[in-house]
């Protein structure tokens, strides 16, 4: 008898041309052509024009890509009746352009866009980006003053970005777990090296990449072994296979149970919960400050996106297994967060706890898992997307102002050298003590509305304990938050007290746009709610 | 699935067994039937008939390390052309194209290289 194995492996298929809808993946593919576009710059333009020609590349190709994302969002079907979905599943099933999708597309690129706004910024280091000129050179050496001198400058921050945005458009619309992980080091790879490549503190920044880079390739090592497992389970790559496979309750299920947990380490150390926590402070510090906003609004779209479609797409019919287990991470994250941030003394630290809490306040909503009734129409998916809008606007606001709190030596981010901000530039100061306002969930803020929304999507789902806690928990953070704006308006400043320098056109735009959207987002939230809310289910 | 799935891997072990045993033998075999009469000209390490230059442990620039790149980004290109060439033409132009985009994106590297100077040995 002839082993069966041997008898398939005789006859392949033949195989087709794939379809691919280029219209309904317009917004990824010209974000990817700034990016090539981006390296022809630098391999071609003389050296003076770079930066000008980055800039312009890549805000321009951010607006069009956002003009393609609407077009897009507009084109797709509208939910009614039992069709709870909106869109299709594109590119022989790899990509899903579905509500969800498009309102994640269109996030990143608006963080995107003010992001490369504080990448642009060249008035706070004397007419130089906050980049370093010669990353090659090793700090303090006489290579590196040399570059100074010749105002030698990284203009490959700007592709860089572009790159790490592909993969933060891809890695939530990604149908099946190949693409997802390909995805995923699109993402993760650029950031790394963008993390060390600050002008200013170089030892800490390039620690900070190697760290990210250590620990982000040991926790893709885990997703990639998930992803094995999980294969070896359903037999398919495709989320609609796997959701089938887990529906169907074939054998096997601790391969399916092994999988799901390594798959979780994955995303969970992206978006930074607890226990996969530990980089999150050292990376958001030593990274150039830039970067840290960018990373922290956009990484965390992207990898609750891809949380919320796995989760719930292809392992939805296991909720039984994995939500335990979230109810555990959701609740460590909360309260490591907001403890450790209490004790922080440096600003930068300090809003890297905070992203962790709000990390934990993320997953509340994620663990409640609702999909909505007819009375409470508030569904964990549209809860989530609402929360990473407003903490995603407030938290590049308050990197931006981080940026231009400064003394000799560059950005101070010792909160003791904040104190007495207040009184030297009311304005600033107050617009960071309303992202603080905004990050504790004070009503009249973006913050309240998102905390209430990921709250009540828990406690539809009947998660009311994780709510109760998670209550606690933001009082705790709230203490913090306060300690800053008090430290700001109500201490004396100690010696010299700090100095804000006046930055250029666009961080101060980036500034203004946060606490617009702030306050305009606690004040009137419905517009963008109910956008979230029509983002509707997950395509299958 | 489950019991049954995870025995189908078992040919694979015993392959693995097999060439194991096989190259364990054969050695061993050899080394029980060879004589052994060493001299210092044959416990020289063999280097293409010349006599060897200096140790074992030689270090090499590690500026070659571009090259090593440059040859993997290519390898891994060509592997994937094998298959892309058994199919070409059924699909036809559609399968060209995808392919000459897929090329212009490794080339667009290897120009931002050269233009970089990567490529000159200064």
């Amino acid at each position: 008898m002839i082993h069966p194995l041997l008898v398939s492996a005789s006859a392949p298929p033949p195989i087709d041309s794939p379809t691919i809808q280029y219209g309904d993946l317009s917004p990824l593919l010209v974000v990817a052509a700034v990016a090539l576009l981006g390296v022809m710059v630098e391999a071609f333009a003389p050296r003076a024009l770079r930066f000008t020609i980055q800039t312009a590349l890549a805000i321009g190709g951010i607006v069009v890509a956002l003009a393609a994302t609407v077009w897009v969002g507009l084109g797709l079907d509208r939910a009614s009746g039992d069709v709870l979905a909106r869109g299709r599943v594109v590119a022989e099933g790899a990509v899903a352009v579905d509500g969800p999708s498009v309102f994640m597309w269109g996030l990143v690129l608006l963080f995107a866009l003010v992001s490369m706004l504080l990448f642009a910024e060249r008035r706070l280091e004397g007419g130089l980006s906050a980049f370093t000129g010669q990353a090659a050179a090793p700090p303090g050496s006489a290579m590196e003053r040399e570059a100074v001198e010749h105002r030698i400058e990284h203009t490959e921050v700007f592709p860089l970005a572009m790159f790490a945005l592909v993969g933060m458009m891809l890695f939530p619309a990604a149908n099946d777990l190949l693409t997802m992980f390909v995805a995923l080091e699109v993402l993760s790879l650029p950031l790394y090296l963008l993390c060390g490549l600050a002008r200013r503190r170089r030892l800490l920044s390039q620690e900070s990449a190697m760290k990210y880079f250590l620990l982000g390739a040991f926790s893709s090592a885990f997703f990639a072994y998930g992803i094995a497992l999980v294969y070896g389970f359903a037999g398919g790559f495709g989320l609609g296979d796997i959701d089938q496979a887990v529906s169907n309750r074939i054998d096997g299920q601790n391969l399916l149970l092994a999988g799901i947990a390594l798959m979780a380490v994955g995303v969970m150390f992206k978006v930074g919960a607890v226990p996969f926590h530990a980089w999150t402070p050292d990376v958001y510090q030593g990274a150039p400050t830039a970067v840290t906003a960018f990373m922290a609004a956009g990484t965390k779209v992207a990898a609750f996106g891809a949380m919320l479609r796995l989760f719930f797409v292809a392992f939805g019919g296991a909720s039984w297994d994995w939500r335990p287990m979230f109810w555990v991470v959701a609740i460590l994250t909360m309260v490591v967060g907001a403890v450790a941030a209490v004790t922080q003394s440096d600003v930068k630290r300090m809003l890297a706890y905070s992203s962790i809490a709000h990390a934990g306040f993320i997953l509340v909503g994620v663990t409640g898992a609702f999909v909505g009734t007819r009375d409470a129409s508030v569904t964990s998916v549209s809860s989530v997307l609402f929360y990473l809008t407003v903490y995603g606007f407030s938290t590049i606001g308050a990197f931006a102002i981080v940026t231009i709190v400064r003394d000799a030596s560059g950005e101070t981010t010792q909160l003791s050298r904040w104190a007495g901000l207040g009184r030297e530039s009311p304005l600033v100061a107050g617009a960071f003590a309303l992202f603080m306002l905004a990050f504790a969930g004070i009503p009249l803020t973006s913050g309240f509305i998102g905390k209430w929304a990921v709250f009540s999507a828990a406690w539809s789902g009947g998660a009311w304990p994780l709510v109760v806690v998670a209550v606690l928990a933001s009082v705790v953070a709230a203490s913090f938050y306060v300690r800053v704006i008090v430290t700001m308006f109500f201490t004396e400043p100690t010696g010299e007290g700090p100095s804000v320098a006046v930055p250029s056109m666009a961080t101060t735009a980036v500034i203004v746009v946060a606490v617009v959207v702030t306050v305009l987002l606690g004040v009137v939230p419905g517009p963008v709610l109910d956008l979230a809310q029509s983002a509707g289910a997950f395509v299958r | 699935m489950g019991a049954d799935y995870l025995w189908s891997y078992a040919s694979v072990a015993v392959v693995g067994l097999l060439g194991v045993a096989l190259a364990a033998g054969m050695m061993g075999l050899n080394r029980f039937l060879r004589p052994s009469r060493p001299t210092r000209e044959k416990l020289l390490t063999y280097e293409s008939g010349v006599d060897p230059v200096g140790t074992g442990w030689a270090q090499s620039n590690v500026r070659y390390f571009v090259y090593a790149y440059l040859y993997v980004i290519f390898a891994v290109d060509a592997v994937f052309l094998f298959p892309w060439a058994t199919v070409f033409a059924q699909i036809g132009w559609a399968a060209a194209v995808e392919m000459a985009v897929f090329l212009g994106f490794i080339a667009l590297g290897l120009v931002y290289a050269w233009r970089k100077g990567v490529l000159t040995w200064t």
